[in-house]
């Protein structure tokens, strides 16, 4: 974090002698050593010092007279010397810049990410529970780590659920799809809310909102991992209304609070709850509406609906649990 | 240093000199002597380093020679050859067998990528090459998961044989997890170990999944 604080003001403050004592202008090289205190791989030296010679020979066509020898020598030239590898190094960060651009966006990142297991299972407990005061803004911890675990924890389980029911991907591979469909949601569906919400003037910063929905896709993935592994309808109609409708409440809960005006709030809450909604009867349904077209070519379309049921590669015991459904479901 | 007081030196001359100090008489030699040496000896160091690596994944202790001469060899070797295992699957437009080539080798590259990058930003500090040198190498435990789930479905794929590819595959999952958590957690805060760890299950989870619902046609 150290690090990260000092390398954002770096293109305006040059004051400082200490840090010219690499003789690069660049942060890159700092923190590169800085962070490797376990000590960096010959490669990594190299490269290192291939970059510090090129912004050397850079500086030196540049400022011309000013630098004659030695680059990395300050001691005697004094404030001219200073001024002169100041000017040069304007021109020679341009060569280091785009490696910089690679550790400058990983430090904007960087506070989103600092938190500690406890908070995160706090907040997780969290996302089930609807809030009472809307009269109130509710506070959104805007954390990134959270939601984009839990986009590749529903990745998993959609490839799980995939994998046992025989879904077949002619286009593309299962996992484009299952990274492509879990993704596209969170970034999708939080980028069209957060325009709905400037429109609507409610009070949500995009990295609020990227978080509220990234934690409202726990109540998914506890949903999708129980029904890929019990085929349920049933089952599913109960999760789908009783964990996801709490995950959505709480959404709609904490968004009523921050916006003003009964218009604005129906428009932006009816939105969410309806894409939220959707989007986990669609996971569950795409992807046994395609087992269930298979089923109907290789035997007939006489089968009774009770017995489409997806087709599973473990036999064991889902074979158990399927045929217990069967029995309940025709008894019924 | 009375007399020193009216001594002053004019910023316009630059003062000349060496400060290096003369260790440049072993590295002429190490040059010559790697240039000069047959083939046979430059690949045999290589293929050591990475054997010994292999050892530092099946017996995990903390040592750091892992992480310190960090290579990419041996997790390409483990990535292609789990690659091509994973291939068998008929090119039969029907019935898609298992995934492709470049499905597993994105899924590991890219995997590895993201946990680096979300140990980084929870603040390790382990450099970047070196988390992807770790992970790749506590790949080798799942290959040979996959080795020995290929050699029981030879032999038959019925209920039995499931059982036994899914307790060893079970093992070999949690044997790579553990030996990559050995290696990363210690360049992480104490408190947010779980953090790292579970990202790392996830991903050695997915390709464990992939070996376990991976059925010859």
């Amino acid at each position: 974090a150290a690090a990260g604080g000092g390398r954002s003001g770096t293109a305006a403050e040059w004051g400082g002698l200490e840090d010219n004592m690499q003789g690069g202008g660049s942060a890159v090289i700092d923190m590169e050593n800085m962070d490797d205190t376990s000590g960096s791989s010959f490669e990594d030296m190299g490269e290192m010092h291939q970059r510090m010679k090129e912004e050397e020979e850079e500086e030196e066509g540049e400022a011309g007279a000013a630098e004659e020898e030695d680059g990395e020598f300050l001691g005697m030239k004094g404030l001219r010397g200073q001024l002169g590898r100041q000017v040069a190094d304007q021109g020679g960060k341009r060569q280091a810049s785009k490696a910089f651009s690679l550790y400058a966006n990983i430090d904007i990142l960087r506070p989103y990410f600092d938190v500690e297991p406890v908070q995160v299972r706090a907040r997780l407990l969290e996302s089930m529970i609807p809030v009472k005061m809307i009269n109130f803004p509710q506070k959104i911890a805007g954390e990134l780590y959270g939601p984009l675990m839990l986009v590749f924890t529903l990745v998993a389980i959609l490839l799980h659920g995939m994998k046992t029911s025989d879904t077949i991907i002619r286009e593309g591979t299962l996992m484009g799809t299952a990274i492509g469909t879990c993704f596209g949601y969170w970034l999708g569906v939080s980028s069209f809310i957060y325009f709905l919400a400037y429109l609507c003037n409610a009070q949500i910063t995009m990295v609020q909102m990227l978080s509220l929905l990234g934690y409202g896709l726990f109540g998914h993935c506890i949903t999708l991992f129980v029904t890929y592994n019990i085929h349920f309808h049933s089952l599913f109609y109960i999760f789908w209304l009783g964990v996801g409708g709490l995950s959505t409440l709480r959404m709609v809960a904490v968004l009523v609070s921050r916006t003003v005006g009964h218009t604005q709030r129906l428009i932006l809450c009816g939105t969410l709850a309806a894409l939220h909604m959707l989007f986990l009867l669609y996971l569950h349904f795409a992807y046994h509406k395609v087992v269930e077209g298979i089923l109907d070519t290789l035997e007939g379309p006489n089968m009774p609906p009770f017995q489409r049921v997806a087709r599973d590669i473990p036999v064991v015991s889902n074979a158990v649990l399927n045929t217990t459904a069967k029995a309940i479901a025709l008894t019924l | 240093f009375a007399g020193l007081a009216d001594v002053s030196i004019s910023e316009n001359i630059p003062v000349e000199g060496e400060i290096t100090v003369p260790v440049g008489s072993h590295s002429p030699d190490e040059d010559y002597s790697t240039l000069d040496e047959p083939v046979r000896d430059t690949i045999m160091r290589d293929l050591k380093a990475v054997g010994k690596k292999f050892i530092h994944v099946m017996y995990p202790k903390k040592s750091s020679a892992l992480l310190r001469d960090w290579d990419l060899w041996g997790p390409l070797v483990l990535c292609v050859s789990l690659a091509l295992m994973l291939q068998g699957g008929s090119a039969d437009s029907k019935d898609d067998g298992g995934p492709q080539f470049a499905e597993v080798f994105v899924i590991i590259w890219f995997g590895a990528v993201v946990i680096t990058l979300n140990s980084k930003l929870l603040g390790g500090t382990i450099s970047f090459f070196q988390s992807l040198c770790v992970l790749g190498y506590c790949v080798l435990p799942l290959t040979v998961a996959m080795l020995v789930c290929r050699l029981v479905l030879l032999a038959g794929s019925g209920t039995v044989s499931f059982i036994i590819r899914l307790i060893v595959v079970v093992a070999m999952f949690g044997w790579s997890t553990l030996a990559s958590t050995a290696f990363l957690a210690d360049s992480q805060p104490p408190n947010r170990k779980a953090l790292v760890v579970y990202p790392i299950f996830l991903f050695y989870f997915v390709i464990s999944w992939m070996i376990l619902t991976f059925t010859p046609q």
